[in-house]
């Protein structure tokens, strides 16, 4: 009874300050590093993240501009209710509705990102902006054209001056500035989090314990705490669709790579259906499916997922139920409600 | 008086330029300008981008329509055998057939004879995965609307070679050569060391105050007749792809130098 009544008063407490907030000018939240999370991989040093160089960022990052015909924004295929994936789409339709080939990824906590794209292809967060820009199914833009469109534009030049302290719109900027935004995208706030900040709290019931158990035992090697990816590239045992994508081999040429792909997070899975590189699963349940039976001996397939004959994870429909439940512990509501994030 | 003055500085003057004519003097702390001069032929004939028509030792007609490419990292050995490096800032320059005013790289050399040059066709792997800030003018990945980055593999293409032929089936070929190591994990080196001897056809006596040029030919046939016999019609089109290594071994062999102008 005592506990209820410390938390609901906590509750109006808290729904008080969320009210106030929104009256006042909101104060700047610099980018922090999570107290749990490792230093970032980024060099935040060579980029310095401020106010008016994040907003720059944001419009940028909804600015149709930025596509040949001005129709397509990063944010038409990385919306941020949806952690900044293209909820309910396998793949993407970019301009002129022309289909990509890969779902798409959400953008978060990529300042820890060592590689960009479900290939790894891109090497540094300050030029994957880049790739879909030009790509001939997304944007179909150059981003020549794009800093043109952008000097003439009525706004950007003096959106630069505050952030930069003068107009010039150069490659450096340009990229650095949607850096910037990308760069506040810091998912840290899932219930699953709130219990590594404070392990005495009491915030995973019985199942949800279970189901954590589970997970370090049996997905934790490659979907590694606390980002829930080790960053690697690799074979889960897809059947390779009529497309034959061989993942990571487009990149390294490397046969060891043929129909590798980055471990994807497994945070804020709630928002980002379908899975898999090309969006192949609409749920969760048909994703455990595929571990525990539907595991192919494909080229390359990862070691962790056979053993002698056996391919896959073995798991029971207890223990799925278990699993899917502490999966609901990584989705980080505060994230995808962020209005920081959305479209000003 | 001053007629005197002007009579013997003129005097001087003239001395001290019948003595540079007769016996170099060099001082090693003073900077004259050198020009290397790429110019690109086709066998014993000048490149004429699309309108030349050319024959490869296959029997392949082909003719032209892009050619590109990076040279880098230069450095010039004197006579005596010391090296000097260009400042890597000041060491990347785009080649682009189609526009004259990029078919010279232009460096300030400490005075001196140089029997060598030493360069890299591309971009070291050093720059090429520095900060967005450090890679301005031709290393800007947007630079012509991005004609020479590979945007969803990060790498720059080094050699980039466009035409059309007869004995392709698309009508066309394109040879786009890149490959800089990988960042992560190894892949594609098409980095390409170069160096030329420059005593047989002329060492360069750089000078303050007067402009030295090497002239050097890029012969687009030793691309396709090298260690290996590229076919346009085997391989109408390599980009980011193992046969690129084949044509990169090629096009290690594309520079002779001509002579140099003193």
């Amino acid at each position: 009874m005592n506990k209820f009544f410390w938390f609901f008063i906590l509750l109006f407490v808290t729904g008080l300050i969320a009210c106030s907030k929104e009256e006042m000018i909101m104060p700047f939240r610099a980018f922090e590093k999570p107290a749990t999370f490792p230093e970032p991989s980024y060099r935040m040093s060579s980029n310095p993240i401020t106010k008016d160089g994040f907003e720059l960022g944001r419009k940028l990052f909804y600015e149709r501009m930025l596509s040949s015909n001005n129709t397509i924004s990063c944010g038409s295929c990385h919306i941020p209710t949806a952690a900044f994936t293209h909820h309910g789409h396998s793949v993407s339709h970019g301009i002129n509705d022309l289909l990509g080939t890969r779902n798409s990824p959400p953008i978060m906590n990529l300042a820890w990102s060592t590689s960009f794209m479900w290939d790894g292809g891109i090497g540094d967060l300050d030029l994957q902006a880049l790739a879909p820009i030009t790509s001939h199914v997304e944007m179909d833009e150059t981003v020549e054209n794009v800093i043109q469109k952008l000097r003439n534009s009525s706004v950007y030049p003096a959106l630069f001056q505050k952030a930069y302290g003068s107009s010039e719109i150069s490659t450096t900027r340009f990229l650095k500035s949607i850096s910037q935004f990308m760069l506040m995208c810091v998912s840290s706030n899932s219930r699953y989090d709130s219990v590594q900040r404070n392990p005495n709290s009491i915030f995973l019931n019985e199942s949800e314990e279970r189901g954590y158990t589970i997970f370090k035992a049996k997905c934790n090697s490659c979907h590694t705490e606390p980002l829930f990816t080790d960053q690697s590239f690799r074979n889960n045992g897809l059947n390779p669709s009529v497309r034959n994508d061989k993942g990571r081999y487009l990149v390294t040429l490397n046969p060891t790579d043929e129909y590798r792909f980055k471990v994807p997070s497994l945070r804020n899975l709630k928002y980002t259906a379908p899975y898999m590189h090309d969006g192949r699963f609409f749920t969760l349940d048909a994703v455990l499916s595929h571990y525990t039976s539907e595991v192919s001996q494909t080229p390359n397939l990862d070691p962790l997922l056979q053993s002698g004959t056996v391919l896959g994870i073995p798991l029971n429909n207890n223990e799925k139920a278990d699993l899917l439940d502490f999966l609901e512990t990584l989705n980080d509501r505060s994230f995808v409600t962020d209005s920081r994030f959305f479209e000003q | 008086m001053k007629r005197l003055i002007f009579s013997s500085i003129l005097f001087s003057l003239v001395l001290s330029s019948c003595k540079k004519e007769d016996v170099p003097d060099y001082n090693t702390n003073v900077k004259g300008p050198l020009s290397v001069e790429f110019d690109n032929v086709v066998g014993t004939t000048d490149l004429q981008l699309v309108t030349g028509n050319y024959t490869n030792a296959s029997g392949e007609s082909f003719k032209v329509t892009k050619l590109k490419y990076y040279v880098s990292n230069f450095s010039f050995t004197r006579l005596d055998g010391t090296i000097y490096t260009v400042p890597q800032d000041e060491s990347y320059f785009l080649i682009n057939e189609a526009d004259a005013s990029t078919h010279e790289a232009e460096f300030d050399l400490p005075e001196g004879e140089y029997k060598s040059v030493s360069f890299t066709l591309g971009v070291d792997s050093i720059r090429s995965t520095m900060d967005i800030s450090m890679r301005t003018g031709v290393l800007d990945p947007t630079l012509d609307g991005g004609d020479m980055y590979w945007g969803w593999n990060s790498g720059y293409i080094f050699f980039k070679y466009e035409g059309t032929s007869p004995v392709s089936a698309m009508g066309d070929y394109l040879y786009h050569i890149g490959g800089f190591g990988g960042y992560s994990s190894a892949t594609l080196n098409n980095i390409k060391k170069i160096s030329l001897d420059l005593t047989a056809r002329g060492t360069p006596k750089v000078k303050s105050g007067k402009l030295t040029n090497i002239h050097l030919f890029a012969d687009l046939l030793k691309v396709f007749d090298g260690p290996s016999t590229v076919s346009i019609a085997t391989h109408p089109m390599v980009m980011f792809d193992a046969y690129s290594a084949t044509i990169a071994n090629n096009y290690v062999r594309l520079f002779t130098h001509d002579h140099t102008e003193n």
